[in-house]
């Protein structure tokens, strides 16, 4: 290792960039051993081009890259021993089979046959293709293709897998299923380095998070803590067994922090720029004899902080993706 | 070292079962080298002792074809498809990465080679070939054939370029590199491009080999031949490094 604790990935002053235009500015970042990072930001942000970098795939400007402990700059081909990369778009051959393909990406690891038959077997049953193993890849639908191109980056059982936009235009079922399957790979140790642009799957799956927007780091943070960085407003929302605007003017009368109203039959939205003590507000509810189904504290989205941070709505970041993805 | 020479026998064997011994690809072998022989035989209007006067010629023109054909579409077809992104991003040096890729092609341009050879020993004397430099050179030309194949492939980025770039090269070569045309038979003004190009300096050594008449000598050519096998992997290699690892 690198004596630098657990990061297995670290990024010193990283830049690129071609033409006039600076695709990476002084990038920096870290990530553990073991950890699911993800890497967020539009199109033309700098995420391809920083996996680039970081697989060997394109030479940085100025910077430093460690993989592993690995100085990527110097020796970079002793560092692809240690990832496995997923591009954004599934390039395997599609003339060989499910099988062939993975047998395969496994030789150029410089696998022997029987490991790496016996391996891609093994994937094959892990991601639920063993029935289409014999079958041509170009036969193969859109969401096979992503989960034989992951079994191919793990084939060689790296320590770190790159994973570039592993869901985007797959059906909603597969994507799920990808997910899961993401989840329990980080969960049996390997370190995931992910670039997505839908923001509800960097919430479900990541650790921590960056955001990157115009080749430069915005912020990075765990998903808890970005969230509550950015939550100016504390909210809770009571469904109650009764209420009115009348039981709203009242609660607002008491407590001159909160703003109060009323959001539908049973509920009251109740909101503060200070903590918000529940204790006090169920005493008085139920005081005046309203009971209590439910008290619920309101997080912000991590979608409403990435807006919030960067300034553009993820839907229009999801509608330039389908518009790339579509050519 | 066991483990870099299993990524490059895979890569071989794959691009040998996925490319070259394809139905189509092993008819291109055997025909067109047939066409060739027959067409200048011919063309010739003598009897079967012409044989070994044209078959130098025609062992070239294979070599050449079955070298250039391939290579050049099949590697801007991966690249173009990204499959070759996964070669690159194996931990296998570029050199070992692009010999393993050529390999084939060099294979399958040697193989080319001999078959009007074999076809020559059916209606010929060929014991007054020189095998000791006959082999080496049809190896060597399958090489420098390969290499700027490669050279070819990594300057364009369709593969219709590389199919019209490839016979920008290939078509003049047949005419300017000595195999039907003795060099010297050029006009002065292109013969200079003669002695440019690689392939005449592998026609010498093949005419002395087959009809024992060269003009230049055969240690010159190999290794003039050579040199030329060395600069354009080394130049294919420096284009890789700048143009696809940006």
């Amino acid at each position: 290792m690198d004596g630098q604790g657990t990061d297995v990935i670290r990024v010193r002053s990283l830049s690129k960039s071609f033409g006039e235009v600076k695709a990476v500015c002084n990038v920096e970042f870290s990530v553990s051993r073991g950890e699911l990072f993800g890497f967020l930001g539009p199109n033309g942000a700098g995420k391809t081009t920083t996996i680039n970098m970081l697989t060997g795939m394109a030479r940085p400007d100025t910077g430093a890259i460690r993989i592993g402990g690995i100085d990527c700059s110097r020796n970079p081909k002793a560092a692809q021993h240690l990832m496995g990369v997923v591009p954004d778009e599934s390039n395997l051959y599609p003339e060989l089979s499910g099988f062939e393909n993975l047998c395969f990406c496994g030789a150029l690891y410089g696998m022997r046959r029987s490991d790496r038959e016996t391996r891609a077997r093994e994937l094959l049953e892990y991601f639920g293709l063993t029935a289409a193993a014999g079958r041509k890849f170009a036969s193969y639908s859109k969401g096979m293709k992503r989960k034989l191109t992951i079994a191919a980056g793990i084939i060689h059982s790296p320590e770190i897998l790159f994973l570039d936009e592993p869901t985007s235009g797959i059906d909603v079922a597969s994507a799920r299923q990808l997910r899961r399957l993401i989840a329990d790979l980080n969960a049996r140790g390997t370190t995931i380095f992910l670039t997505t642009h839908y923001i509800e799957e960097a919430e479900k799956l990541c650790s921590r998070i960056a955001f990157i927007v115009s080749g430069r780091i915005e912020t990075i943070d765990t998903v808890g803590h970005l969230m509550s960085g950015y939550q100016d407003r504390q909210i809770m929302h009571f469904e109650l067994s009764d209420t009115d605007e009348e039981l709203c003017s009242r609660l607002a009368g008491e407590f001159p922090d909160l703003d109060c109203r009323v959001d539908s039959e049973r509920k009251i939205h109740v909101e503060s720029s200070k903590t918000i003590q529940v204790g006090p507000i169920v005493r008085f509810l139920e005081d005046r004899g309203v009971e209590i189904y439910e008290a619920r504290k309101i997080r912000p989205s991590l979608e409403e902080v990435f807006v919030k941070i960067t300034g553009i709505e993820a839907g229009e970041m999801n509608k330039e993706q389908e518009k790339k993805r579509k050519g | 070292m066991m483990k870099k020479w299993i990524a490059f026998w895979n890569i071989l064997v794959k691009d040998m079962r996925s490319y070259y011994l394809k139905p189509p690809n092993i008819s291109w072998g055997l025909v067109f080298p047939l066409a060739w022989t027959a067409a200048f035989f011919v063309r010739s209007g003598s009897g079967f002792e012409s044989i070994l006067s044209i078959l130098p010629g025609v062992m070239g023109v294979s070599v050449l074809f079955g070298t250039t054909s391939m290579l050049a579409v099949t590697v801007t077809f991966e690249k173009k498809g990204r499959s070759f992104e996964r070669l690159l991003l194996a931990p296998i040096s570029l050199e070992l990465l692009m010999l393993a890729k050529t390999a084939g092609a060099i294979f399958f341009g040697a193989v080319n080679a001999f078959v009007p050879v074999l076809i020559a020993s059916f209606i010929t004397d060929l014991s007054g070939v020189d095998w000791l430099s006959l082999v080496p050179v049809v190896i060597l030309i399958a090489v420098s054939s390969t290499f700027l194949g490669l050279f070819i492939a990594v300057s364009v980025s369709e593969v219709f370029e590389a199919q019209t770039f490839s016979n920008f090269f290939r078509f003049p070569m047949i005419f300017l590199c000595g195999l039907f045309v003795p060099v010297a038979a050029l006009p002065f003004w292109l013969q200079p491009v003669s002695y440019a190009l690689p392939l005449t300096y592998g026609a010498d050594i093949l005419h002395r080999s087959i009809g024992g008449s060269g003009t230049m000598p055969t240690a010159l050519n190999f290794a003039v031949l050579s040199a030329f096998c060395l600069f354009l992997f080394a130049i294919s290699l420096r284009n890789i490094r700048r143009k696809w690892i940006v």
